[in-house]
């Protein structure tokens, strides 16, 4: 029998489910879990990017040459995000000014660039004791203005996702730290340094959204990591918390993926997780909100895994956010011999840097340098040979060779109907298509094609809308117009056959009285013919 | 010190295959079965392979120069090879040379390439060929020769060349007494002559499940297809449903009338059933792409088949059959859209 699908929700993590499709692939895990968690040394300058989010853009609150501690506030985002960025150590702002700005783009973008004093000074902290007795609303209040977002790369506001979350009412909060991706280990690193971080943070998020269970989902080959989770979770005695091991298989650390995996239920196009009673969050974010509530941090500081055969010694490094790349590539040894390729976050998903003087920001959890040997030499792209390698491995199960097609040909209507907007760009797709066609690369055009289109539709249908009333307005004007024109008529005509009879009578008069006639001079219509009356143009009525 | 890196699209980890990997791993699989051929029909499929191919080449070759693409990259993607050896596969190992010629002008030139080329054309071009030269010329198209081991060979390599380029038949003999016809047209000609299944297969063209020889050469093209189906470069949906559609229809005909319907073994084990459900109605391009119009597709392939063999003028009828399916494909993929997520 099936439930309902909030109820069915509500047994999450009872027993596993399969996502369609995924890959299995190398993880390259190990290479970054060599070295201990490592502090970034300070730069010499930090640049903290004034990063549109969600639409919303960045205001900055500091102005040059203003001294600024560690901690204060520097930027706030515009209304509805709310957010706010911090300054990650104490210094003088020595510009606001154009800088790389670590966009997909590759783009210059305006950043608070900060000399560091050295002295590291936190301006004043309000932490939060009583956080477990506290009102809910406090501690949202507080994840919001310590700018806290999605750690795991898609840096989503969080107090937003935790306020639908309370909105919509929901029953579990879901940990992620199924970190999929080849090659990126900050999760994984944090849950072993930070158990008992991740499990304050669980417990700051199950309070903030009132959440009654908490999941916490990692990766079967993280090893000891359980047992680490496992202790923590004992000795802060939060006992309801579960741990569910999941199977490596990319793209599982997805939010849509994990939560099939754990409930059996794929998100409804158009709903979000909450109408299924779920919150799903990444650890790190999870323990950046503990920070958050319980010390009273801001978010200035993230756990970036600096790996790939293009480094001379990977490992995972606590970064301030803005600094630049350069320096945490010098701390891990600098590049290799052949290192070809720089990419923000990981080779699935990631997108490449136009240079190491991009700044750490929030989405940054992995720093990868791939080889020559490692990234994909030019080879030529052949048209589809329709093999449907790409369908069986799409996690979201859709046609990706058909939605090729229907992009190629300009039919975005058609591409949405097979569930473009569906796609969560993993990029599976491509690696096993034999034809070499940048299928991922279609459909991120696609959507933001499709998404143009849609707007230039919806003005288009307002245009035709106004345009049509207006036809339809002028319209009545002319009808009321030929009507009173038409009353005119009838009136005068009226009026004419009176006179003539008038006339008539007149005329039968002085016959009878056979007098000399008197003649009636002003005997004739009066009235202007109709046709040179002057229609009143008078648009408003 | 700033350092500057070419950037790239995402994904970053380079393609796990290509076309020309999936084309060599279908040869790899046909070449136990190509052995067998060779071991009961003689080293005459050897060279009807080589002529497919080599004309084959030629005529990709010209139409990619007139079409203004790419030489190397497409000829050296193998399409048109595999094209050309499951062309040559279909003939009859001593058919004059032009034949090959002319089969492969229709498949490469006209089913292929005016149809647009790799991923765009309609209908499978090796049967495309392969219908056009058995509908043109049926009385070279039906001159088999007896399944034996090679000692008992009756027209030897050298023979054979002479054979093929010369197209007369290089033994002092008429090509009847060398010739032999299929099984399934002797089943054919067998009912319609009013004989029973039982004492047309007293004949010694049958063998112990299916025709003499072809039961084995089957059984090897199955044994190369299960290996691309285990390499995932086929999917098991249209082999599935092929076959077991005939195996079904083939039974319950069978059943009801054992005396005028053969047994599903000689169905599956006597022509192109087992090359055609692994090698031929598998052909990704002229297929359907999804599972569900996949199933769809191989079912149809099997039932026009028996279909075609009962009551249709060809003895056997996989070549017509794939090509009806591709006529259908694209309207059963249009209907067979899997529900994607969340929908």
């Amino acid at each position: 029998m099936r439930l309902p699908a909030r109820e069915q929700a509500e047994l999450a993590g009872q027993r596993l489910y399969h996502f369609h499709g995924g890959l299995q692939l190398r993880h390259y895990k190990k290479i970054s879990c060599q070295l201990p968690l490592g502090r970034s040394k300070l730069p010499p300058r930090l640049y903290v990017p004034l990063l549109p989010h969600a639409g919303a853009q960045a205001h900055a609150l500091v102005v040059q040459g203003q001294a600024v501690l560690k901690g204060q506030p520097i930027a706030r985002y515009e209304l509805p995000q709310a957010g706010l960025l911090h300054a990650p150590t104490s210094g003088t702002v020595t510009a606001i000014a154009p800088h790389p700005i670590s966009h997909p783009s590759g783009e210059e973008g305006m950043a608070v660039i900060i000399e560091p004093d050295g002295r590291d000074l936190w301006c004043k902290l309000q932490p939060m004791e009583q956080w477990q007795e506290a009102d809910p609303e406090l501690l949202r209040q507080r994840i919001a203005e310590s700018g806290i977002v999605g750690l795991g790369g898609a840096v989503f506001p969080t107090h937003i996702k935790v306020n639908q979350a309370r909105d919509k009412g929901i029953h579990t909060l879901i940990l992620n730290g199924a970190e999929c991706e080849p090659y990126i280990s900050c999760d994984e690193m944090l849950m072993r340094e930070q158990p008992q971080r991740v499990v304050q943070g669980a417990l700051v998020l199950q309070r903030a959204s009132g959440a009654r269970r908490i999941i916490i989902a990692i990766e079967d080959q993280m090893g000891e990591v359980w047992d680490f989770l496992e202790a923590a979770i004992e000795s802060s005695g939060a006992n309801h918390i579960q741990l569910v091991k999941v199977t490596n298989i990319y793209p599982e650390g997805g939010e849509k993926q994990l939560i099939q995996v754990l409930t059996g239920l794929e998100v409804p196009e158009g709903l979000r997780p909450a109408d299924l009673g779920l919150l799903c969050q990444n650890v790190a974010t999870a323990a950046a909100a503990a920070e958050a509530v319980i010390d009273g941090k801001p978010l200035i500081e993230r756990i970036v895994t600096i790996t790939g055969k293009g480094v001379k010694r990977p490992a995972n490094l606590l970064a301030l956010l803005g600094t630049p790349i350069s320096n945490l590539i010098e701390q891990c040894g600098g590049y290799s011999q052949d290192a070809a390729r720089l990419l923000l976050g990981g080779p699935m998903m990631g997108y490449a840097l136009p240079s190491d003087a991009n700044p750490v920001i929030k989405a940054a959890n992995c720093i990868l340098v791939l080889t020559h040997a490692d990234v994909a030499s030019e080879r030529e792209e052949l048209p589809c040979i329709r093999c449907g390698e790409c369908a069986r491995v799409c996690p979201a199960v859709l046609l990706p060779q058909q939605l090729q097609w229907d992009l190629r040909h300009g039919l975005f209507d058609d591409a949405a109907k097979h569930g473009l907007n569906a796609c969560i760009e993993c990029g599976c797709c491509d690696l096993v298509c034999p034809s070499h066609i940048p299928l991922t690369q279609w459909f991120r055009f696609g959507k933001s094609e499709g998404r143009i289109q849609t707007e230039e539709k919806k003005t288009a249908e307002l245009a035709r809308q106004r345009f049509e009333a207006r036809e339809l307005r002028l319209a009545s004007i002319q009808q009321n117009r030929d009507k009173r024109l038409e009353e005119k008529k009838q009136n005068l005509q009226k009026q004419f056959v009176q006179q003539e009879k008038i006339t008539a009578v007149l005329q039968r008069v002085a016959q009878r009285s056979a007098q000399p006639v008197l003649q009636h001079s002003d005997a004739a219509p009066v009235a202007d013919p109709p046709d040179s009356i002057q229609p009143r143009d008078d648009e408003s009525s | 010190m700033t350092r500057t890196f070419a950037t790239a699209d995402a994904p970053h980890i380079p393609a796990t295959s290509s076309v020309a990997s999936v084309m060599q791993q279908v040869l790899y699989a046909l070449l136990p079965g190509i052995a067998a051929h060779c071991w009961y029909f003689g080293p005459g499929i050897l060279l009807q392979i080589v002529l497919a191919i080599t004309f084959a080449l030629v005529f990709e070759a010209g139409m990619l120069r007139i079409r203004q693409q790419p030489l190397r990259t497409h000829l050296l993607d193998f399409s048109a090879v595999v094209t050309a050896v499951l062309f040559a596969l279909c003939l009859p190992p001593l058919v004059p040379w032009w034949i090959a010629m002319l089969g492969m002008f229709f498949a490469i030139v006209i089913a292929k390439h005016l149809y647009g080329g790799l991923g765009h054309n309609v209908f499978n071009p090796a049967m495309v060929g392969y219908v056009v030269v058995l509908i043109c010329f049926p009385q070279v198209m039906t001159q088999w020769l007896p399944a034996t081991a090679p000692d008992s060979w009756t027209v030897g390599l050298w023979d054979s060349i002479i054979t093929i380029f010369s197209g007369q038949l290089a033994l002092p003999v008429a090509w009847d007494a060398v010739s032999q016809a299929t099984p399934l047209d002797t089943l054919r000609t067998g009912i319609n002559a009013g004989l029973t299944v039982e004492e047309i297969h007293n004949s010694v063209i049958f063998g112990d499940f299916g025709g003499r020889g072809w039961e084995w050469i089957a059984n090897w093209y199955a044994l190369g297809g299960l290996w691309l189906l285990w390499r995932r470069i086929i999917s098991w949906q249209v082999p599935l449903t092929m076959i077991g559609s005939v195996v079904l229809l083939g039974l319950l005909a069978y059943l009801i009338d054992s005396g005028s319907n053969p047994s599903p073994m000689q169905h599956m084990f006597s022509g192109a059933l087992i090359l055609g459900a692994f090698f031929i109605a598998t052909d990704p391009v002229t297929g359907c792409t999804s599972n569900r119009g996949r199933l769809l597709f191989g079912a149809g392939v099997g039932v026009f088949t028996l279909v075609i063999r009962r009551w249709g003028g060809y003895p056997d009828g996989v070549a017509f059959a794939v090509l009806l399916m591709n006529m259908a494909a694209p309207l059963i993929d249009r209907y067979s859209v899997p529900r994607y997520y969340g929908k």
